[in-house]
């Protein structure tokens, strides 16, 4: 390139006579270069304030759900609540395609921080929703298979015909897939393990006497899960790992405590008995 | 799946994410060090002696632009190619005395400037870069004066008055953008200051020569 050569060059034309510059402002090429970047910004900006107000109305709609959720030790039909929950986890879907639409074409990890916190609050509320139903951890294929928008209205029976049957695909709407990132289902998860210790107090205060030793498992689980990721993901995910080992200790003395008051009275039970037949 | 081999899984996503950051890294502090080479070879056009040899200077950077190495997307980027965009802007600056367009810019960096043709100089990457140009010309406005050249304070002050009007057209938000915008002021008052010590000393004319870059 010579110096000479002015194509990549925005220069005033007329020369340098001016010290005034506003004079010349509308007709100028910076200025009109800086025009172009006034329109592309803005857009940007709007995209993100749109994702932001998606990424609010699914935080929102999640929390309701898990709220929803955390009725089903206190009401003897778990079925009615947990087909609510698949309405309201739908409504979801539909927001996170509305996600995915705008993200067509763009590098979403220009705009991750607009919509994080929805997706971890719906990580959040589906996995507890799945160990409602299943008693089992959902994993993160699962969750991105209810992402994957069709446009064919689905005909099948929206909840799941067995335990182990799919999970339903959203219907009649038309998106993009939206693929959760694995930092965004760790935070989620261990949200959701906060929404585990309060079930497992509140079901102790509700004499059920099987769900905390169930829940105290699995947090337990997930615990491990969690240590064994220890510091090399994301910040976040050390700090929550803080939260989560404090819920697990509130779980654990739950358990405890419900141990030490059914145990039996009489000294001669108090303590196991090794029977001569175990011995090695 | 168990939960053990769901968080396994897990691992090896973060694992491989890992690995990334780490070449990355690598590839970051070479591209750091070629701006730094970069840089000093321009910086030495505040010296007095060094105005003369700036057309050289210039094409000297070019070629070291050019045996840059390549550009992986990440964000770990934004530094240094806030960096390469300034200088690309420095240099189209003291060829033509004009504003480098993005484009240009980048293709003096060696990437593109749209997305899907890979790694791109972004609007706001290439705005932090023009940024950082206008404290470095606010410095060249003083040191010009300094090894006599009268002349180039004024045509600096058009330049940079006219920069601040259209950055004035953008809707900043609250962003590092925003805040190094905010820097501009400060760039255009040190040279109003030359400009206006120049001129009530008699010391500034309009220059005779104004085609001559």
């Amino acid at each position: 390139m010579s110096k000479g050569d002015a194509q990549g060059c925005l220069k005033k034309s007329g020369g340098l006579q001016e010290r005034d510059a506003s004079a010349n402002a509308s007709s100028s090429p910076v200025i009109a270069a800086f025009k172009v970047f006034q329109q592309e910004l803005d857009t940007k900006h709007d995209k993100h304030e749109r994702l932001v107000k998606i990424s609010r109305d699914i935080t929102i709609e999640s929390k309701r759900t898990i709220f929803l959720l955390h009725r089903v030790t206190s009401v003897t039909d778990v079925e009615s609540i947990l087909k609510e929950s698949d309405v309201k986890l739908d409504l979801v879907r539909r927001k996170i395609a509305q996600i995915a639409e705008e993200l067509k074409g763009e590098d979403i990890y220009q705009f991750h921080r607009a919509f994080t916190a929805g997706i971890q609050e719906y990580v959040e509320a589906v996995s507890f929703q799945h160990y409602i139903r299943h008693r089992t951890l959902i994993s993160l294929e699962e969750i991105n298979a209810m992402l994957v928008f069709t446009e064919a209205q689905s005909t099948d029976a929206k909840e799941p015909a067995e335990e182990d049957a799919p999970p339903p695909t959203v219907t009649a709407v038309s998106a993009p897939p939206f693929q959760v990132i694995p930092s965004d289902y760790l935070l989620g998860v261990a949200d959701l393990t906060g929404e585990l210790m309060r079930m497992c107090i509140g079901s102790v205060g509700n004499g059920d006497i099987d769900t905390p030793f169930q829940l105290s498992q699995f947090l337990r689980q997930v615990h491990d899960g969690f240590s064994y990721i220890g510091n090399s993901g994301p910040y976040e995910v050390s700090k929550k790992l803080h939260t989560l080992r404090q819920s697990l200790a509130k779980v654990e003395d739950a358990c405890y405590a419900l141990r030490v008051a059914a145990a039996p009275r009489s000294p001669s039970t108090c303590w196991p008995t090794c029977s001569p037949a175990a011995t090695p | 799946m168990s939960v053990t081999e769901m968080f396994a899984d897990i691992q090896g996503f973060l694992s491989a994410d890992q690995d990334i950051r780490e070449d990355i890294r690598k590839v970051v502090q070479q591209l750091e060090q070629a701006a730094r080479e970069i840089l000093t070879l321009l910086q030495s056009v505040h010296q007095p002696t060094g105005f003369k040899e700036i057309p050289t200077k210039c094409a000297k950077a070019r070629e070291m632009f050019l045996l840059m190495v390549e550009f992986h997307w990440t964000e770990h980027w934004r530094f240094v190619l806030q960096r390469l965009a300034f200088l690309a802007t420095f240099v189209g600056y003291l060829e033509c005395e004009a504003l480098v367009t993005r484009e240009e810019a980048a293709k003096i960096i060696g990437i593109e400037v749209v997305r899907e043709e890979g790694f791109h100089l972004g609007v706001e990457d290439y705005l932090a870069g023009v940024l950082i140009m206008a404290s470095e010309l606010s410095r060249l406005a003083v040191n010009s004066v300094t090894a006599g050249d009268y002349s180039r304070p004024l045509r600096i002050s058009n330049f940079i008055n006219e920069l601040d009007s259209g950055f004035r057209l953008l809707n900043l938000k609250n962003d590092p953008l925003r805040k190094r915008y905010d820097g501009l002021k400060y760039d255009v008052k040190k040279i109003e200051e030359v400009v206006y010590d120049l001129s009530i000393r008699g010391l500034s004319k309009e220059p005779d020569n104004a085609g001559d870059k």
